[in-house]
């Protein structure tokens, strides 16, 4: 099966390393993908609320230009972002469930020579690395099973709601299960799908922090060497204000955030480069628990 | 000259379905309909019989031939006939007629089969309102019209023979 | 037998109803009485506000006296409801009661349409085509069978039990088959009842010992239904009895073999106490089971594995009950009736994973709670938690698999009432504080309110709210070590997060895992969650659209204990009433063959599910046994000459309906 991928404004600017990282385990995986060509922002979660026709619309056109894109049978469009990824399945959903949303739609879409048939399914690169590869393909690629190290496995709120396609809305198993398949270890927390602050960080500070230390204490209390994210707004507040949040509420935090696709390389024994290890604030050192698959015979 | 589609846009005409459901479990479920209320297209006309394999492919094709637009027929799900394996018995007369249905012109989805249990009220409802819009895009069958076209056209083709061999003999 | 020559002319009585507004204020009787007095053989077309009342029917009667009326039709509800009203009131016109045809506009039209002038269209069709098909109805005669007077209950829980008693009282046979070892059912496993908190074992062990004891009542426990053949009144049943590996003639329940196993301690879990104690491979599910018999778990015992085991448990039984070497046996009754009390299954807590059940090990669910506040339950009635601790906070979640449309819709209604209970008892045994966190209350029963009113006088605290999840995620270090359960308290709008020592899921009722099995085995329906289906939710309750079947208690949907011991009650009287009567009336819809017609082609022979067809050789023409035809039909589908007929549906009333509902389709034109 072939993907259309839709990057995102987040995965051109903060979130790069994501990208990299998923271009990179894709490419050693054989998964065949391309761009999803003039593609345009989703529109994020703001804009549904000032206008849902617009913003619809907005993120139809990236559907619309899929199909022409792919000319025929379903498209299977990834898009790795959670914002991203909620805002077009969501419109993809809207527009297959309500047939008045869809006419609106199509006749914005129509001034632009454009027109959406309903053949795009939006997925998650967790969803399709998981479900579609399979876990059993991606253990036996594993050249570094990274055996003792604990991951807290964090979904955050839009990968699994109000759409919990691949996956249960408020106990989520799909990334724990990926980490087994990479040799590490899950640490049983409660927060996964708690919100991280969102865009709150960035406005009502006090507000995101606190439900961000939330998230980084507990994980850190129950062991865990490193957090797991699969969402760049989620990975860039968890990973940037741990200084801060120990400032301000006396804690001691310090636990390194990657993005789930950047551990698999790592396990795949990808360069630190290729999977853009570089841009993290926060380098996890896991040296010590890569062990190439030959040694642990030994071991 | 229109065609099927365009004529029942510029007529009032409505598709008339009829439906042949089995006592156990299609007429049941269509009473559960009734009773909850579950309002649907008001299309279907039906036929009660014991048993799915009761109905014979003939009353199906005599529906059609008499004006119907579309045939629906109803039986319990698989494995669970009132009479063991009445349903089984529909369902292989009914592939058979299926294909010379085909074979006569008719379209697919104006036969339809279904198996319905006696609480899928709300089954009843898709399946007419579904089936009602199929046959409303189909348009009409017509076949009493189809059928009195041809015989006027049988006719003018004897005549012309008939004229044509005296022409030849005269 | 058979009159084919129409002779007399045909003489049509047709009658509207309005069933108050239920028609009326849709379907425009009037009109459609209008239009079918221009039908030809059509004598009398009236509309009339209720046919089925006795001025209704008296009309009809009279109708057939003055007009010489020699065919009825009502156009009304659904035949499925009132045809046999009818025809009994043609008959005491009369009138052979096979002249009468329904015509349905309720269920069928004003119920399920709204637009009046197509509901209006589409009863005159339906006329139309009952007027053409009475042209064809014959008189035909009601055959009656005899009724076995034994009856077949499955399932010995309360229900199960309550009408055996029942039947068994008033001097009837009865059967009862249970699958596992012992009666009881669920209520057995209860340590009080709601809202009297009568003891459940002290209510229940005397009824389930004068079932063991009945003269009537023969008892199979550790039994399955395996086969059911035959009809309404002529069941014939096959039964499974799996090997107890104790000879149950000869074992007195004295329990020597136990305590002399070569296993000093049980290994395998209880599945009396849920799992909540062990249990040896040689066991008695609890001490007052019935029947007082041990049975040995082959899949425990080591002389089953190994062969290898020292046998104490044979050395200490003075009677040589056991026998390693006891097989299955298949058994085969004839009974008339059939009473399905098969019961609920609970519903599987793990699949609403937030409240951690099988993960945080004080999570329990409420039918393990029963046990552990049960004095003969794992901890003797102490509260002791699986983590050794006695727990000072509880809470107790309501609808947990009820009333959610991720797992369940449906409310169980029993959950409120014991979760209620089960608070009383948690206060009584520990005096810790307990949270219900509700979605409603629902005490909906005699004295259930007051019982819940004497709860909040108990000082137990109800917080109204779903729970969103319980987790060990401690914000505080007073929270370390507990369980925080998440909930809205909708009553102040915020967000509440409760410490608790213990959680108890108050899980609902589900059918039975097998229960399509058992519906398909019985030849019944079940409704869409998977209960059995009544055949009339109001008028028939215990009643399946399969004659001669009733079913009682939770099978039927979730009820409580007074629920299932009246709706046992109803479904004894069912069958009583069938068995007193003797016999019961046949629709006579059978096949036959019209002889002259028939090719002797033979296809018919094997079509026939009941081999009621076969072929008489000499003549080489196909012959059924209306004894055995139950009136499908298929034969006659599959006829290739057309000498099967089907009585009341034959051919030319098919062939007339059709032509009736379609004869005035509109011509389009261009």
């Amino acid at each position: 099966m072939k993907y259309l991928s839709y990057p995102g404004c987040s995965l051109r600017s903060t979130g790069r390393a994501y990208e990299e990282s998923i271009v990179a385990v894709f490419k050693a995986l054989e998964i065949e993908y391309e761009e999803l060509k003039d593609w345009n922002c989703c529109g994020a979660t703001s804009y549904v609320s000032i206008d849902e026709t617009d913003a619809f619309a907005l993120a139809a056109r990236n559907l619309a230009l899929a199909e022409l894109q792919v000319a025929e049978g379903t498209i299977n469009l990834i898009a790795p972002c959670s914002a991203c990824y909620l805002v077009l399945s969501k419109t993809e959903r809207y527009l297959e469930d309500y047939p008045d949303v869809r006419t609106n739609v199509n006749a914005k879409l129509d001034k632009a020579g454009l027109h959406y048939n309903g053949r795009v399914e939006v997925r998650h690169p967790l969803d399709v690395l998981v479900n579609d590869y399979g876990l059993e393909k991606i253990s036996k690629r594993v050249k570094y099973p990274l055996k003792g190290l604990k991951v807290a496995s964090y979904y955050g709120c839009q990968v699994v709601r109000p759409f919990a396609k691949f996956d249960h809305s408020h106990y989520p198993v799909t990334m724990d299960k990926l980490v087994q398949a990479l040799g590490a270890e899950p640490v049983d927390w409660p927060l996964k799908t708690r919100c991280c602050g969102g865009s709150l960080t960035g406005t009502t500070q006090e507000a995101g922090l606190r439900l961000n230390r939330l998230l980084l204490k507990e994980a850190q209390k129950r062991g865990a060497d490193i957090m797991l994210t699969c969402c760049p707004l989620c990975q860039h507040n968890l990973e940037c204000y741990q200084e801060r949040i120990n400032r301000i509420y006396q804690e001691e935090i310090d636990i390194p955030v990657a993005y789930f696709t950047q551990l698999i390389g790592v396990a795949l024994g990808l360069s630190e480069k290729e999977l853009g290890m570089q841009r993290l604030f926060k380098k996890p050192s896991l040296e010590k628990f890569m062990h190439p698959k030959g040694e642990m015979a030994h071991a | 000259m229109l065609t099927a589609g365009e004529q029942s846009k510029t007529n009032t005409w409505e598709p008339r379905i009829v439906a042949f459901f089995c006592n156990w479990c299609t007429y049941t479920a269509a009473d559960l309909a009734g009773v909850s209320r579950l309002r649907h297209a008001p299309n279907a006309r039906i036929i009660r019989v014991m048993c799915s394999g009761r109905v014979d492919p003939q009353f199906i094709l005599d529906a059609f031939s008499k004006g119907a637009d579309g045939v629906l027929l109803g039986g319990c799900h698989p494995g669970d006939c009132h009479y063991m394996e009445g349903n089984y018995k529909a369902l292989r007369r009914m592939r058979l007629l299926k294909r010379m249905l085909k074979d006569m012109g008719i379209e697919e989805h104006r036969f339809r089969l279904e198996w319905i249990s006696a609480s899928e009220g709300e089954r009843i409802k898709t399946v007419i309102n579904e089936m009602t819009e199929q046959v409303r895009t189909l348009g009409p069958l017509g076949l009493p019209k189809k059928f009195e076209e041809w015989d006027t056209e049988m006719e003018v083709l004897e005549r012309t023979v008939n004229g044509k061999e005296e022409a030849v003999h005269a | 037998m058979h009159n084919y020559e129409q002779k007399e002319a045909v003489r049509i009585g047709f009658y509207i109803c309005h069933c108050g507004h239920n028609i009326a204020s849709i379907v425009d009787v009037k009109a459609v009485a209008e239009y079918v007095k221009s039908l030809p053989g059509v004598v009398v077309s009236c509309e009339y506000k209720y046919m089925c009342s006795d001025p209704g029917q008296e009309l009809i009667q009279k109708d057939i006296h003055e007009h010489s009326l020699n065919r009825i039709i009502v156009a009304s509800c659904s035949p499925l409801l009132h045809e046999h009203t009818f025809r009994t009131a043609v008959e005491k016109g009369g009138l052979n009661p096979y002249y009468f045809q329904m015509v349905n506009i309720r269920e069928d039209v004003s119920w399920v349409h709204t637009d009046a002038k197509a509901a209006t269209e589409k009863s005159k069709d339906l006329a139309r085509a009952a007027v053409q098909r009475v042209f064809h109805h014959k008189a035909l005669e009601t055959k009656h069978v005899k009724i076995h007077p034994d009856v077949l209950i499955v399932g010995g829980g309360i229900a199960g039990i309550h009408a055996a008693l029942t039947l068994a009282n008033s001097g009837k046979k009865v059967f009862l088959v249970e699958r596992q070892p012992t009666i009881g059912g669920h209520m057995a496993m209860f340590d009080k009842t709601f809202p009297t908190l009568d003891c459940a074992a002290c209510i229940l062990t005397p009824k389930m010992s004068q079932v063991k004891n009945h003269p009537n009542i023969t008892l199979w426990t550790y039994s399955e239904v395996t086969k059911v053949d035959g009809y309404v009144g002529n069941y014939k049943i096959t039964i499974k009895r799996k090997p107890r590996y104790i000879n149950e003639e000869l074992c007195v329940g004295c329990m020597d073999c136990i305590e002399k196993c070569v296993y000093k301690e049980g290994k395998t879990p209880d599945e009396f106490n849920v799992g909540l104690s062990k249990r040896k491979p040689v066991y008695i599910p609890f001490p007052q089971a019935t029947p007082q018999i041990v049975l040995i778990d082959p899949e425990a015992c080591i002389e089953f594995k190994s062969g290898r085991c020292k046998k104490t448990c044979v050395e200490a039984c003075d009677r040589k009950a056991i026998d390693f070497n006891q097989k299955e046996e298949m058994k085969e009754i004839e009974v008339g009736t059939i009473i399905l009390a098969t019961g609920y299954h609970t519903f599987d807590a793990k699949r609403v994973p937030f409240y951690g059940y099988g993960k945080y090990p004080n999570v329990y669910t409420s039918l393990e709670v029963e046990r552990l506040v049960n004095a003969s339950g794992p901890t003797g009635g102490e509260l002791i938690l699986r983590d050794g601790r006695h727990p000072k906070t509880v809470g107790i979640i309501h609808c947990v698999g009820s009333r959610d449309k991720n797992t369940n819709r449906w409310c169980s209604r029993t959950c409120c009432m014991y979760s209620l209970k089960l608070a009383h008892l948690l206060k009584e045994h520990t005096e810790a504080e307990v949270y219900n966190f509700y979605i409603d209350i629902r005490a909906a029963g005699k004295s259930y309110e007051e019982f819940y009113d004497k709860l909040l006088d108990e000082n137990v605290h109800f917080i109204r709210g779903r729970v969103a999840e319980v987790s060990d995620w401690a914000v505080r270090s007073s929270e370390e070590g507990k369980l925080i359960i998440r909930a809205e308290d909708t009553m102040i709008g915020i967000v509440r997060r409760i410490p608790v020592d213990m959680v108890v899921l108050a899980v609902g009722m589900e059918p039975q895992s097998d229960s399509q099995d058992v519906r398909r085995l019985f030849n019944i329906s079940c409704s869409t969650e998977g209960f059995f289906l009544e055949r009339h939710p109001k008028l028939a309750p215990v009643d399946t659209f399969t004659d001669g079947i009733f079913i009682a208690g939770a099978c039927q949907g979730p009820k409580d204990i007074p629920d299932s011991v009246a709706q046992a009650g109803a479904a004894a009287a069912q069958a009583l009433t069938l068995i007193d009567t003797g016999e019961i009336e046949l629709e006579p819809n059978t096949a036959f063959v019209v002889q002259d017609d028939c090719s002797g082609c033979r296809t018919c022979l094997t079509i026939c599910p009941y081999n009621a067809i076969s072929r008489d050789e000499a003549k080489q023409k196909a012959f059924i046994n209306e004894a055995l035809c139950k009136g499908c039909g298929t034969c006659v589908a599959a006829c290739p000459s057309g000498a099967i007929k089907q009585n009341l549906f034959e051919d030319e009333m098919i062939f007339s309906e059709i032509n009736g509902l379609l004869e005035n389709t509109p011509v389009v034109c261009c």
